[in-house]
């Protein structure tokens, strides 16, 4: 029986909805102590001195660690694969705890206590002397002569900048009767808001140093942490058991680091390091800020000539995934519509906003929101339709990527266009929404996108499984890929039955990663798990049914390649008639007295190949002009993940994005006090988060491809839905009011000061 | 900071806590009855990840503090299976459905729809979305939790019908 495909329940469902499911602080001894981090008042600048006096008088102190007292080792806390070439390695521009002042709320000391309160007002005593510089919070003035240096390995504060060149740019604008079309586009600074805040205990056992985290990456915190203060490796081990979301804030060494260096300091005690709210906006990582400029140059036909970007990515205080963002961004910039001249020129600049790391898809939001508001941009001046400007340009079959060798190995985004199109009765209506008058206005927009399914070649992709059989005929499966709420566990436990013949209650996936037992992976990100990882668990899956067949060819005394696994049983290959049940195997093969032997397997997978995801959203919008609000009407997106492995899932995962989108397209944007760098809205109130109220009905929509390159035929799912949204919005925007606002979200301020300058607010 | 003796009943038990006077109801439940199902997203009252029912309504258990559960009726959501661990028909819609991702905000979003598939009327889906918008979710964009507790609701409705 096909499992794939199907809308099984996802496997940690009713431990989530029974509170069985324990999440990193359900499992923290009572007697843990409480570590707090005192975070800088100051965006920029020195700690020259502490006054710790007043702190240690606090009942219930136990250490006192500051800035001062930690290694001198700066690390990387990207959540990166390591690179063993050195110029291609992660950028170390930290310590556990910072004298050198690069953001508001740098980590700069913490204090462990017997108990919170204790530990907090020890905090808030520490008095701390800063030598102050001004605060540099955009990349103009990051980028400016004389600019502070906010490391002094980057005196210009330019992280990396980047360029290329597809064809001959300025040949290729050279050409008779080109249409030039020019925009500049930005989008904001945004959180990942996973309801389960950042958050970590840490102890000692057996001499080692023991991290339970709230983290997408246990293998690479691990790294991490063996690198921030020198240890070994095989000395630290992360636990990683459900998480409550991540979106790409725990793709990154959080508060594992510090956590695992303040255990030892009290003789490795449980120390639990549990980031407030407020900490998890302001001190951990954020979605970058870019600015783009793109100019374009168009032929009648619609036929891209060429076109070019500046991109800008505003870092903050340190590096992170660091310029891995906009290179991205500038990439897919050139992947979408690979036709015509192509030039690039890409800055990440530090400044002293809180450092910004992985956020869903990774970089895309931002250039698709740019890039699919600039082709709409292209339609309005050049008179033709949005969506044959698409068609005519953008990526297809069997496309190879000039730069990465990436290649198109399967499309349907013609046929998401025509579903959406259709769906949306987008063409009329956009025709009929064009020259409206009034204060309330309709229009509808659209926007595609393209997508990476995991990090090959940029990054190395590599993948383990395991699988144990149990006397009953069902298996442990343990994957060092995680689940962080996006499904894996479910859909790694259905490739697993449909490969080996079992049904999908005999798989028992073990959910939680153990770095000192857990298979190698590097983690959920990049949309890369049921691609690289769902691979892993494939040819685990076809190693793991041979040695069942093996055993069942020895019992029965029958050649192994006449036989099969199906519905848990034994059968002649092609027939259905049961000669042994797996369990049958199962138990001969533990306790033969003859030819005991434990069936296991385990493979890993090395990838070497990716392929594209695509996807549209449509969507109808309703402006009312004089209060400056977007209300959505109807909104679908429509993807093509190659082959669905689970329905439902996949649904969610297409929901959430969207939801995010919305988020980003409309509520969502960070708040800095231009005087002191100091975030003004690092909380759920002041930050808006979308609500069920504000959520319209979600519509989403396959086209399965088979990708021949999926373990499964399946792409990347995870990320993706959140791109096409929010310039979706903006085109509808446009299209209602013909109004083009250029920057993210489209909050009321925004679009006032828009519908102002444009004459429809007097 | 002294200590008082709470008395309630939690989950259909009556209890007796010694709780610090500064202590929020999330914490004594958590703490000292080792109802795990309250989780902290912001110990404010702004994402509802800590909903419990107290008499019968949905409150932020961050935000209400421990002695003012004196002589009150909690329940959490570990209180809604049966004592031989059946679940409750809304916790199954929430498989059903696929409400649930990576499950931190579940527990808050089912105490949350109790008083909701409790009505007589069936709610639209716009009064549904209202009634939990005091809970955040960033995993599902609503949509099948929306499903779960309007499903659940009609079923309810019907079965009064009889």
């Amino acid at each position: 029986m096909d499992i794939i495909g199907t809308s099984l329940k996802r496997v940690d469902a009713f431990d989530k909805v029974t509170g069985k499911a324990k999440y990193t602080d359900d499992l923290v001894s009572a007697h843990a102590l409480i570590a707090k981090v005192l975070h800088s008042t100051i965006a920029n600048g020195w700690v020259k001195e502490f006054d710790l006096s007043e702190a240690w008088k606090v009942k219930g102190v136990v250490d006192i660690v500051t800035c001062f007292d930690v290694p001198d080792i700066q690390f990387p806390t990207a959540g990166h694969p390591w690179s063993t070439d050195p110029k291609h390695q992660d950028i170390a521009d930290r310590k556990l705890l910072n004298a050198r002042v690069r953001c508001y709320a740098d980590d700069i000391a913490a204090v462990i206590a017997e108990d919170a309160i204790a530990a907090e007002e020890a905090v808030r005593k520490i008095k701390v002397t800063y030598e102050e510089y001004a605060p540099i919070l955009t990349v103009e003035d990051a980028m400016k002569e004389g600019a502070v240096a906010i490391h002094e390995e980057r005196p210009n504060n330019i992280v990396v900048k980047s360029t290329y060149e597809i064809g001959k740019f300025d040949e290729a604008i050279q050409e008779e009767g080109l249409i030039k079309v020019v925009g500049d586009y930005e989008t904001p600074v945004v959180s990942h808001c996973h309801i389960e805040s950042a958050n970590s205990f840490a102890y000692m056992e057996n001499d080692k140093i023991v991290v339970v985290s709230s983290t997408q990456i246990p293998h690479i915190v691990r790294r991490i942490c063996s690198q921030a203060f020198g240890v070994g490796f095989g000395k630290i081990r992360i636990i990683k058991p459900y998480i409550g979301g991540g979106f790409g804030n725990k793709q990154d060494a959080l508060t594992e680091p510090l956590n695992a260096f303040l255990t030892t300091r009290v003789g490795g005690r449980p120390v639990k390091l549990a980031y407030t709210r407020e900490e998890t906006f302001a001190s951990t990582r954020t979605r970058h800020a870019m600015q783009f400029h793109i100019e374009s140059y168009i032929r009648k036909d619609g036929s891209f000539a060429a076109r070019t970007i500046k991109a800008y990515s505003n870092q903050g205080g340190y590096a992170s995934h660091a310029h891995a963002l906009v290179a991205n961004a500038v990439n897919a910039f050139r992947m979408m519509y690979p036709v015509g001249a192509i030039k690039s020129e890409a800055y990440t600049v530090y400044t002293n906003l809180p450092t910004a790391g992985a956020m869903r898809a990774y970089g895309i939001p931002q250039i698709g929101f740019a890039l699919e508001a600039h082709v709409d941009d292209i339609a309005r001046q050049t008179g033709l339709d949005p969506i044959m400007l698409r068609k005519q340009n953008m990526m297809k079959l069997g496309y190879v990527d000039p730069i990465t060798t990436i290649t198109c190995h399967s499309t349907g985004l013609e046929e998401c266009i025509d579903r959406g199109e259709k769906y949306l009765d987008y063409s009329r209506k956009r025709l009929a929404y064009a020259s409206q008058s009034g204060p309330i206005r309709k229009g509808v927009g659209m926007a595609i996108f393209c997508y990476k399914t995991g990090v090959y070649p940029i990054s190395l992709e590599t993948s383990a499984c395991r699988m144990i059989l149990n006397q009953d005929g069902s298996l442990q499966m343990q994957i060092g890929a995680t689940e962080i709420g996006q499904g894996a566990d479910t859909v790694f436990a259905m490739m697993a039955a449909q490969t080996i013949g079992v049904t999908v209650d005999k798989v028992h996936v073990v959910s939680k990663q153990d770095t000192d037992v857990t298979p190698y992976d590097t983690g959920a990100y990049a949309s890369r798990q049921t691609y690289v990882s769902g691979m892993a668990v494939k040819k685990t899956a076809e190693s793991f049914r041979k040695k069942i067949l093996d055993f069942a060819g020895f019992m029965l005394k029958k050649d192994p390649w006449d036989l099969d696994i199906k519905d848990n049983n034994i059968v002649h290959t092609n027939k259905d008639e049961k000669l042994l049940s797996v369990a049958d195997v199962a138990i001969e093969s533990c306790y033969s007295l003859t030819n005991s032997t434990h069936i296991a397997a385990e493979e890993s997978h090395h990838c070497t190949d990716n392929t594209y995801a695509f996807g549209v959203c449509f969507t109808e919008v309703e402006v009312d002009i004089p209060m400056c609000q977007v209300k959505v009407l109807d909104i679908i997106n429509v993807h093509d993940s190659g082959k669905i492995i689970n329905m439902q899932t996949a649904r969610g995962q297409v929901h959430g994005g969207m939801s995010m989108g919305l988020g980003y397209g409309l509520y969502e944007h960070l708040k800095f006090d231009p005087k002191t760098g100091q975030m003004l809205n690092d909380n759920l109130l002041d930050y808006k988060l979308m609500t069920a109220i504000d959520t319209p009905e979600l519509h989403a929509d396959f086209v399965q491809t088979n990708d021949p390159t999926g373990p499964y035929g399946n792409k990347s799912l995870g990320e993706p839905p959140t791109i096409p949204v929010a310039p979706a919005i903006r085109n509808a925007v446009l299209n209602a009011t013909g109004v083009a606002i250029n920057a993210a979200p489209l909050h009321p301020q925004r679009m006032f000061e828009a519908f102002t300058g444009a004459g429809l607010i007097k | 900071m002294a200590n008082k003796d709470i008395h309630c009943i939690v989950n259909g038990k009556e209890r007796v806590f010694s709780v610090d006077v500064r202590s929020s109801l999330s914490d004594m439940l958590r703490g000292k009855a080792g109802l795990d199902s309250i989780k902290h997203g912001c110990d404010v009252g702004e994402c509802g990840a800590c909903t419990v029912l107290i008499d019968g309504r949905p409150f932020n258990s961050c935000i209400y503090m421990a002695i003012w559960a004196e002589g009150k009726t909690i329940l959490t959501l570990e209180g809604l299976s049966d004592t031989k661990g059946a679940i409750s028909d809304i916790q199954q819609a929430f498989i059903d459905e696929g409400a649930v991702q990576c499950g931190f905000c579940t527990p808050g979003f089912i105490m949350a729809s109790i008083p909701i598939i409790e009505k007589d009327s069936p709610s639209s889906r716009e009064e549904i979305r209202r009634q939990i918008s005091g809970n955040l979710c960033r995993c599902t964009g609503y949509e099948h939790i929306v499903d779960a507790i309007e499903k659940t609701q009609k079923k309810r409705i019907e079965q009064k019908k009889g």
